[in-house]
């Protein structure tokens, strides 16, 4: 019982470290590509509402980046701290993935990140420009690596096993591009920019709210709008390739999130219940006929599976990822509605106009981040009971750590977090409270900022050259 | 294998170690100053002390990630072993780092805040610190290993030698950031810094013998190691050597020197480091497991290198860039701030 607990522990640290860092990186991923779309718009059509804009998010971009990097330093060592079994039997395939994605990270720090936040007036607009594109794909290239990784976990390929008992890596294109990996990096990366599009939108409509006619403001809100209208339905349909293709290769995963408990073709949809793991049934159940296989298999009468099908200790926990799937699935058919709500006002030439709109896009800001973090609880809880799927079962997986130990740092962390990143958030509210003007400035001169990267100079070496 | 030059996890084991290396001598300055950040005058001197450091101490502390990262990548079972027997250091350090990596930025946005970053800018550097002469000394007394694990409990760390090694670091760290200070900055900055300086010279001298003597005792594979031949041809004068850069570091400061000290100071490091590495090989966890025994396969060794080989030498010449931009004396107008 006591490794148990431990176990269960250490679940919770890593499910809260990342939690809290998955925020960051999905926010600075969507924002890298939204500060290339409007510097690339500025230099397009020359319009300063643009630049104002672009200088505005550029601030909020770099303490976000900051943040992810110092919460993401603590999830590396935790593999070792707490995944010690893990480490050792894994690590010689997700260990040089990683390292990859710490190389790739550091050496955008080091040559980009500065010229971005800093060197415009030093480098031109062109090279300017070249540096923001670099950043945004760089953030892409973080992401593939550790979604790799990820996926690597949830469908292993291309390993061999050794006689320790370790994972060999074998051909490092099968490893590298595993089944389920595409359609998690289109996912997640769709997430990112919904998410970011949102806050953008609800800072627009913040101050829209407040100022009326404010230029970069109604850029913001309908640069936001049209990302709803377009990608929130792309996301349904990637949502839905990434749900065939967990369907493929973790049915049991599937099966908790339908609340399925006998296989059967013909399966309904339940809106509405509360699975119950020791009777094996869920209750309450609310159900919608045939919808659950015309979803799943696109047939009417299309065989899913149930959970009795598995054995009972390779069942994820189904009352957790049931809802969490329902509330990602809901929060992403809000995003549509609000796009199509949106689409109608522009077409009818009020777009900004519509406070209901306005304040509903404001309450929905931090809507596609909780949408991204019930996604990720879905999937992660969902493969259970293992690390490795089908390979290592996350209780063979842990370290060798007494309880109270992993109890101990898990409430260090959560109280070092709660003062470190609840300054840093509402340091970040209160930069999106503040108006967005014409001669917008950039991230302040002469400020340390972290994500300022490496070889910071840049931020120094202008201001010479301003008053 | 076709020998030496060629062996993969040998020259895995040395770019892991120059990175540990690099990390012990940028951030041990920067974490330095934070040690001594109670003894810097409020106001004009901290600022001062801060700007010192603002533009380099986060591409120095890439190289613990990189170091951390690169264990994990290519010696899996070293970190799997290590990890859980370090557990409450590590904890301690990742929190004190984190602490002081945002204070460095939280500090700027009000004054109502900054006394408070002040302090956890201080008590953040002083818990890395300490986690990582823990580290150090309880990798030096050696990890109980059972099979592919950790085997002790998880107050293994805490020894009479792990804390003397802890105060030794902080001691050396103290000294690192004293020097980097005299080398950087002018005016009364400077002179509370070298006043500083001199007594940390001494002790990070006297920590330095008694953490030897006591590690040579420790284990007696440590002195079989250091006074066997070929090896003795190189651990022999290391003594010599750390005397000779202590005599410099010493005169530099007596002589009122501004770079001489710092750089003293800093092969003074390095000559420990090296004479760590011959007690320690061929093993990366004395002595139970080798660097052959904790490798990954090669096939993961050659997937890596070919990035680090790639990214490795760009970081350094980002960095030794960094490094040229901002010599000389920080100007207290036109520092950060």
């Amino acid at each position: 019982m006591d490794a148990l607990d431990a176990v269960l522990l250490a679940r919770l640290q890593f499910a809260f470290t990342i939690g809290v860092h998955i925020v960051f990186p999905a926010f600075t991923i969507g924002l890298a590509s939204y500060l290339a779309v409007l510097e690339g718009l500025w230099l397009w059509t020359g319009d300063d509402r643009y630049i104002d804009g672009f200088r505005y998010w550029l601030k909020i971009f770099a303490l976000t980046f900051g943040m992810g990097v110092v919460s993401g330093i603590v999830m590396t060592y935790q593999f070792g701290t707490n995944w010690s079994v893990f480490s050792d039997k894994a690590g010689p395939v997700v260990g040089p993935l990683m390292g990859y994605e710490v190389l790739s990270a550091f050496f955008l720090e080091a040559g980009f990140l500065g010229i971005m936040l800093f060197g415009m007036k030093k480098v031109g607009r062109g090279l300017h420009f070249a540096a923001t594109l670099i950043v945004a794909a760089g953030t892409l290239f973080s992401a593939f690596w550790i979604l790799s990784v990820n996926s690597w976990m949830q469908t292993p390929a291309g390993h061999g096993i050794d006689a320790a008992g370790r994972f060999v890596p074998e051909d490092w294109w099968a490893i590298v591009f595993n089944p389920s990996f595409p359609y998690r990096l289109v996912h997640m990366v769709l997430a990112a920019y919904l998410s970011t599009a949102f806050i953008v939108g609800a800072v627009g409509a913040f101050h829209l709210l407040r100022e009326h006619t404010n230029g970069a403001a109604r850029i913001m809100f309908s640069n936001a709008m049209w990302m709803a209208a377009l990608v929130a339905p792309l996301q349904l349909v990637a949502g839905d390739l990434h749900g065939l293709n967990t369907l493929e290769h973790q049915p049991a995963k599937i099966a908790a999130i339908e609340g399925h408990w006998e296989s059967r073709a013909g399966a309904p949809l339940y809106l509405f219940g509360l699975p119950d793991m020791q009777a094996e049934r869920t209750d309450y159940a609310l159900a919608v006929p045939h919808l659950g296989s015309l979803i799943l298999t696109h047939e009417w009468e299309g065989e899913v599976p149930g959970l009795s099908d598995f054995a009972a200790e390779d069942r994820p926990y189904a009352p957790l990822i049931f809802w969490t799937f329902r509330m990602m699935v809901g929060i992403g058919l809000a995003m549509i509605a609000v796009g199509l709500w949106s689409l109608w006002l522009r077409w009818k030439g009020r777009l900004y106009d519509d406070r209901r709109l306005l304040r509903t896009v404001l309450l929905m800001g931090p809507a596609g981040l909780v949408a991204l973090l019930a996604g990720w609880i879905t999937t992660e809880a969902g493969r259970q009971p293992w690390t490795v799927y089908g390979l290592l079962r996350t209780v063979d997986s842990a370290s060798p750590i007494a309880a109270p130990a992993v109890a101990s740092s898990l409430a260090v962390l959560v109280v070092v977090y709660v003062v470190v990143f609840g300054a840093g958030i509402y340091y970040l509210l209160h930069m999106m409270g503040i108006r967005p003007h014409h001669g917008e400035e950039g991230p302040h001169r002469g400020t340390p900022v972290r994500s300022a990267g490496i070889t910071p100079e840049a931020s120094l070496a202008e201001r010479g050259a301003t008053p | 294998m076709t020998g030496f030059a060629f062996d993969l996890p040998t020259v895995w084991a040395l770019l892991v170690a120059f990175a540990v290396l690099t990390y012990v001598l940028l951030d041990g300055f920067d974490l330095g100053v934070g040690l001594l950040f109670p003894w810097i005058g409020d106001g004009e001197e901290r600022d001062l002390a801060m700007n010192s450091i603002a533009p380099v101490w986060d591409g120095n502390e890439t190289w613990l990630v990189l170091g951390g990262g690169g264990l994990f990548a290519v010696f899996p079972l070293a970190f799997a072993i290590v990890m859980p027997a370090l557990y409450a250091p590590l904890i301690a350090m990742l929190t004190g780092l984190i602490f002081r990596g945002v204070a460095f930025e939280f500090r700027w946005r009000g004054e109502r805040g900054r006394p408070w970053w002040d302090r956890g800018f201080f008590l953040g550097s002083l818990a890395a610190t300490l986690a990582q002469g823990i580290a150090l000394g309880a990798l030096v007394q050696g990890i109980e290993v059972e099979g592919r694990a950790y085997a002790g409990g998880w107050w293994d760390w805490a020894t009479p030698f792990s804390l003397l090694t802890a105060i030794a670091l902080v001691v050396g760290y103290a000294l690192l950031g004293a020097t980097w200070l005299v080398m950087k900055t002018e005016g009364r900055l400077h002179d509370r810094a070298l006043a500083a300086a001199r007594p940390l010279a001494f002790a990070t001298l006297a920590s330095i013998a008694a953490v030897s003597a006591w590690t040579a005792f420790l284990d007696p594979v440590y002195m079989q190691r250091w006074l066997a031949w070929p090896a003795l041809l190189y651990s022999a004068p290391m003594p010599i050597a750390t005397g000779l850069a202590g005599w410099l570091l010493i005169q530099g400061l007596a002589a009122g020197r501004d770079v001489r000290p710092f750089l003293a100071a800093q092969s003074i490091f390095v000559l420990c480091f090296v004479g760590l590495g011959i007690g320690f090989y061929p093993y990366i966890l004395p002595h139970d497991v080798t660097i052959h025994d904790a490798a990954a396969p090669d096939s993961s060794l050659i997937f890596l290198l070919v990035g680090a080989a790639v990214l490795i030498p760009l970081i350094l010449a980002y960095t030794a860039h960094a490094y040229w931009v901002f010599r000389g004396k920080v100007d207290p107008r036109a520092g950060y701030h």
